[in-house]
């Protein structure tokens, strides 16, 4: 295996969405075509990466290292391991759907619409794939490039305030994450990841380090109380945008706790623990709350968005709260791993509500729940879907959406039992605010003519919506092969994090 | 080979439950109702055989992993089966009735345009019911809980352009996920004391989980063992529909009446029944747990019989029976008497699915009437309807010989013999429930078949029986309504049938009590009518006669004179005005608030814009001190000369 498939997967759909761009919007059919082709050829080559991936090492995996900026110790270096895998998989299979599902909707600019989504794809491999902590925050920042032109350019009326607010929102964390790699790298002398997770570092240097990683890391899950700015995003985000958004983007804030916090901070990591805890918790009831309220589809979904991300970064620390409460560490890989398994089954749960809700916007140009009812007498196939996913979201087992919260309920028991009611909640507050949106737009009588004049999902759309349908329910059947890959890796990760720094 | 038997069961009504969803344009509406026939009929064979198998031909118990679903940390998370005398007991049930519903269904949703999906749907149920009672472990069990709830859901909401039926499958499923969460705690806490999720290892190790205790509050540590059963049980609570936790069992009559037979009378809302009779070795080793399901299940089984008193709609008052005597269930398990339990379990799958059915048929006739009010002297038009729904009540209020006879009457007598906390307080709600019982059953059949017919005369006019693939099935429930009591009780209660399966501590044993003076049904026949239960049944049904036959006039003028009573019993005792106005009223204002103070005001009105617009304030401040203008500059060099020279002035 000397191919480098990490730069191919990296740089290929990076470059392709260069040319496509090159081939320019009056061509737009050539470059949809283009654009689909560079998509499938990366999902193509992400394949060999799952079937050459050792699931019983925790090592990085197809390590590609080269010179980059000698002067600040900085190398080219790429490498997966169970943490990672997933992710980049997940974000190849996502970028397709969101390809084809933007097919003939997007009329202005359509060369550059799927550029950028291609150049985000790389960029967002880039992210999971690099093992060198400046490379990793390069590749961390370019990825908001595009994002803020999907959003800025074909977002919605208040796209220009929601925009800014989410690069703001986000830049400002990663500010605060770059003065601290910086300062890690004054301490190591290197910016290698592997090198920075080895650094001793005392508890007050640790706390610090970990607020700066904290401010970029939580704004991106985002936890609350820095969420706001994601429901405005994706209200204002064309449905593309809200895909990945939800799917991939996310995800980068709970990779980075899983990347950066727990290992190189531990100590601190255990200190504050009782804070993401918390913090976790609160959002799984109040944010609850508060998508049952909504009266904008999209902001429903964001909300709900949020409190299902409570459980990734719950599940990332409660190892702490179950070591202090047991005294031994059974239970934490559960919960590790019920956060990776949650991050990657809401990536692919929330991005087919998205693309729910933009079946139904591309039909009815509103989002207002009031706005329907009785979808279900004109689109029966669509209607089956919608309830799909939003028994999915509701955590109904034998989809993906229950595997995760099971794992980090089960998990959250070990360490308190009122941890494991509060989590809990989501089984009542998740069925509540998703069935209530599904009756209020999918069940009853027909509401209003435009609703009567629906039409159901066309081949495009179908295909879409039965390729989620099936990944949602295979991960939800047999969900063993995901996490087997993971194991080893969450393992050692879980010993990096028992053992102090001090 | 027992392997893909096993395997087979489940398996053949998915398939065509698959079938007849995703194809049922293509295989059109005879496809649907043979495919899923078909595959059901093969479900209750194959079940058939497993249980001569088991009950007859003593083969070993089956336990063993189909698949592993997932591993982490340790933990194994498995599909697997148990076959014992138990499962397949349920299976047999399941299937059973299953398959008389889907034969049912050929006639009475012959004119709906949702015939496939129908079809579908309850085929799939039978699959996520077989997933649930075959489980060996708590997650395969937490699965095929979940799914029959959804399918529950999807056929409550069945026909979805009705508000109410919308409405109705939202509170079930919302309801049942109250539950829900505490079935899952309680399976988080066996995770956490024993490592696993399969109920072998949870049995083993239940004597171990005893000697830990919880502090859930400050000061006063739980018995491990309690939280884990009452938690377990709250989940029971959801599905068997348990007060608090029953109303969206009344509500589920939106659904069409098949599902209300097979779904919320015979199989899924015995599920949490059959789960705590499952659990037994671990319920056992809790004495407080086991009070509170006595507790709970007596005050299902009273109170919920008085509201059949009063309601008018027939399915309406089959739907207070159902939760009454799933109540009787409960307060068998919460006496230890679990072998009485699932007793009661088997024989009410029969007679109520009968009684459903032959509301349904009546609804039928009727052309979708289900107000008794405008019924009357049906027998004449519906004789099979008549006489087969007549057999189903006798066996609901026990007339002696008849199956719920002697279920209800083992089930009482163990709960004389208890000595448990909160068993005298049982004990006088299931007897004066056996009164209740007996007066809403034929006030019913009174209302419905005898007396004036009260239907208008274009009704009347169409009135005939319904064709023979509803009655078919009517007969065929009637049949073990009627036989089944007398030739399983002895085996079944007295005879060990559970040995080995179902665990009673020996100072519990009301049922090893009773049965060292069981000869056989038909002494035990004998001694009923030296017990006051009979008599109060009888009392009962007189009471109805009197009221709705021979004096018509006099219970409205009883009406008048109850009014505050009435008022609670008709407003339910206010549960449903608690739910829908604090708690779910509660829940939106508190997510307004939130939404509103929290998020768009504190956080971003204040925290993020008003952080931005601070900063626009500040700059507009300072951009002041930058005009551009050369005489602002020079007329601030000269105050800022003038200070400094009156400073030095000062200091010289």
């Amino acid at each position: 295996m000397n191919f480098p498939f990490l730069s191919a997967l990296t740089w290929f759909p990076v470059f392709g969405g260069v040319l496509v761009m090159c081939l320019g919007d009056r061509r737009a059919t050539q470059a949809r075509w283009l654009a689909l082709c560079i998509a499938v050829i990366t999902l193509m080559a992400s394949v060999p990466l799952y079937l050459g991936f050792d699931t019983h090492s925790a090592a990085l995996q197809f390590n590609e290292q080269l010179a980059w900026i000698p002067g600040l110790h900085s190398t080219y270096h790429l490498g997966v391991d169970g943490i990672s895998l997933p992710l980049i998989l997940l974000t190849t299979f996502s970028t397709i759907l969101v390809l084809i599902a933007g097919w003939t909707r997007i009329e202005k600019r359509p060369a550059q619409y799927v550029a950028a989504f291609l150049i985000m794809e790389g960029l967002m491999i880039g992210v999971f794939a690099a093992a060198d902590a400046l490379l990793f925050y390069v590749f961390w920042e370019a990825m908001l490039l595009p994002m803020f032109i999907i959003i800025g350019v074909w977002g919605g009326a208040r796209r220009v305030y929601a925009t800014l607010k989410f690069f703001l929102y986000t830049f400002l964390g990663s500010v605060l994450m770059l003065v601290a790699l910086i300062y890690l790298y004054l301490k190591s002398g290197s910016y290698d990841l592997a090198a920075l997770v080895q650094l001793p570092l005392g508890l007050q240097q640790q706390t610090l380090i970990f607020l700066a990683f904290f401010a970029a890391f939580a704004v991106k899950v985002p936890m609350v109380p820095v969420h706001t700015w994601l429901p405005d995003a994706h209200v204002e985000a064309p449905t593309g945008g809200s895909v990945i958004l939800a799917a991939i983007m996310l995800k980068m804030g709970g990779y980075g706790f899983l990347r950066f916090s727990l290992p190189i901070t531990p100590d601190a990591s255990r200190e504050l623990a009782w804070l993401v805890i918390g913090l976790s918790l609160v959002a799984v009831v109040y944010i609850g709350l508060v998508a049952l309220v909504q009266r904008d589809m999209k902001k429903l979904i964001a909300y709900s968005s949020i409190a299902h991300m409570g459980f990734v970064t719950l599940g990332c620390f409660l190892a702490f709260s179950i070591v202090a409460a047991t005294g031994h560490a059974l239970g934490a890989t559960l919960a590790l791993s019920g956060a990776m398994v949650q991050m990657i089954s809401h990536g692919l749960v929330s991005g087919a509500l998205f693309l729910c809700v933009g079946v139904l916007y591309d039909r009815m140009h509103t989002r207002d729940i009031a706005a329907y009812g009785g979808v279900v007498n004109t689109m029966p196939i669509f209607s089956a879907f919608m309830v799909l996913f939003g028994m999915a979201n509701a955590g109904l087992p034998g989809t993906s959406g229950f595997v995760g919260e099971f794992m980090v309920v089960l998990a959250a028991f070990h360490a308190n039992f009122w941890f494991a009611l509060v989590a809990g909640m989501t089984l009542i507050l998740g069925a509540a605010y998703t069935l209530w949106l599904i009756k209020r737009v999918v069940f009853g009588a027909v509401a209003n003519d435009q609703v009567a004049a629906l039409s159901d999902v066309n081949g495009r759309e179908f295909f879409v919506l039965a390729v989620s349908a099936v990944a949602v329910l295979a991960l939800g059947i047999y969900p063993r092969p995901l996490t087997e890959l993971m194991e080893p890796t969450l393992r050692h990760l879980l010993s990096l994090m028992m053992i102090s720094k001090l | 080979m027992m392997e893909q038997v096993y395997l087979a069961i489940p398996l053949a009504p998915l398939v065509a439950a698959l079938l007849a969803g995703l194809a049922g344009k293509w295989i059109g509406r005879t496809g649907a109702h043979v495919v899923t026939i078909v595959g059901v009929a093969m479900a209750l064979v194959l079940s058939l055989f497993v249980f001569k198998g088991q009950v007859f031909d003593g083969s070993p118990r089956y336990n063993a992993t189909v698949y592993t679903w997932l591993v982490s940390d340790g933990l194994s998370m498995q599909v697997g089966f148990l076959i014992d005398h138990l499962t397949a007991l349920m299976m047999v049930v399941v299937t059973f009735v299953s398959l008389m519903v889907h034969i049912y269904t050929i006639g009475y949703m012959h004119d709906d345009p949702g015939y496939q999906r129908f079809f579908s749907y309850i085929s799939l149920f039978t699959f996520a019911m077989l997933m649930l009672v075959m489980s060996n472990n708590f997650l395969q069990l937490f699965f095929g809980w979940e799914a029959v709830g959804l399918v529950s859901y999807l056929l409550i909401g069945f026909w979805f352009t009705r508000p109410s039926a919308i409405f109705a499958n939202m509170k079930a499923f919302l309801v049942n996920r109250v539950g829900d969460l505490g079935f899952l705690l309680g399976i988080a806490g066996v995770v956490y004391y024993t490592g696993s999720l399969a109920y072998s290892d949870a049995f083993q190790a239940a004597p171990e989980i005893v000697k830990h205790s919880m502090v859930l509050l400050n000061g006063y540590a739980w018995n491990a063992m309690t939280v884990i059963c009452i938690c377990l049980f709250i989940g029971a609570m959801g599905k068997s529909a348990q007060v608090p936790l029953h109303v969206w069992l009344p509500d589920s009559m939106e659904g069409p009446t098949p599902i209300s037979a097979l779904i919320h009378a015979a199989t899924m809302v015995t599920a949490g029944i059959f789960m705590v009779a499952r659990m037994s070795p671990l319920f056992e080793l809790s004495p407080t747990a086991l009070s509170v399901v006595l507790v709970i299940g007596a005050t299902t089984a009273l109170f919920m019989g008085f509201l059949g008193m009063v309601a008018n709609d027939i399915k309406r008052v089959v739907a207070y029976s159902t939760l009454s005597q799933l109540g009787y269930m409960t307060v068998a398990l919460g006496v230890s008497a679990y072998s009485a339990a699932i007793f009661h379990l088997m024989t009410h799958a029969f007679f109520k699915a009968l009684l459903f059915l032959g509301a349904g048929s009546v609804i039928v006739a009727m052309h979708h009437e289900q107000d008794m009010r405008r019924m009357g002297g049906l027998r004449k038009y519906l004789p099979i309807t008549y006489v087969t729904s007549l057999l189903g009540a006798l066996a609901l209020i026990g007339f002696p010989g008849f199956s719920g006879f002697f279920s209800k009457d083992a089930l009482i007598e163990a709960v004389g013999e208890s000595h448990a906390i909160g068993a005298g307080y049982a004990q006088v709600c299931v007897t004066a429930g056996v009164f209740i019982t007996a007066f809403y059953t034929f006030r019913m059949i009174f209302m419905t078949f005898h007396g004036k017919e009260r239907m208008d005369e274009h009704t009347r006019a169409h009135l005939h029986e319904s064709p023979w693939v509803v009655t078919l099935p009517l007969i065929l429930l009637a049949i073990p309504s009627v036989l089944v009591g007398w030739f399983t009780v002895g085996p079944v209660l007295f005879g060990g049938f559970f040995d080995g399966v179902i665990t009673v501590a020996p100072s519990h044993d009301v049922l090893g009590h009773l049965g060292r003076s069981f000869e056989g049904p038909w002494p035990f026949l004998c001694e009923a009518f030296r017990a006051p239960t009979l008599y109060l049944a009888a009392a009962g049904v007189a009471l109805a006669w009197f009221l709705y036959l021979k004096r018509p006039e006099l219970p409205e003028k009883i009406t008048a004179r109850l009014g505050p009573i009435l008022a609670v019993l008709e407003h339910k005792y206010g549960f449903d005005w608690f739910n829908q106005q604090v708690l779910a009223g509660g829940s939106r204002l508190l997510g307004y608030g939130f939404w509103r103070i929290g998020d768009e005001w504190l956080i971003d009105g204040t925290l993020v814009n008003g952080s931005a617009k601070t900063v626009g304030w500040l700059a507009g401040v300072a951009r002041r001190f930058q005009s551009g203008y050369l005489y602002h500059y020079a007329f601030v060099m000269i105050i800022g000369l003038a200070g400094v020279l009156a400073w030095f002035l000062w200091q010289a």
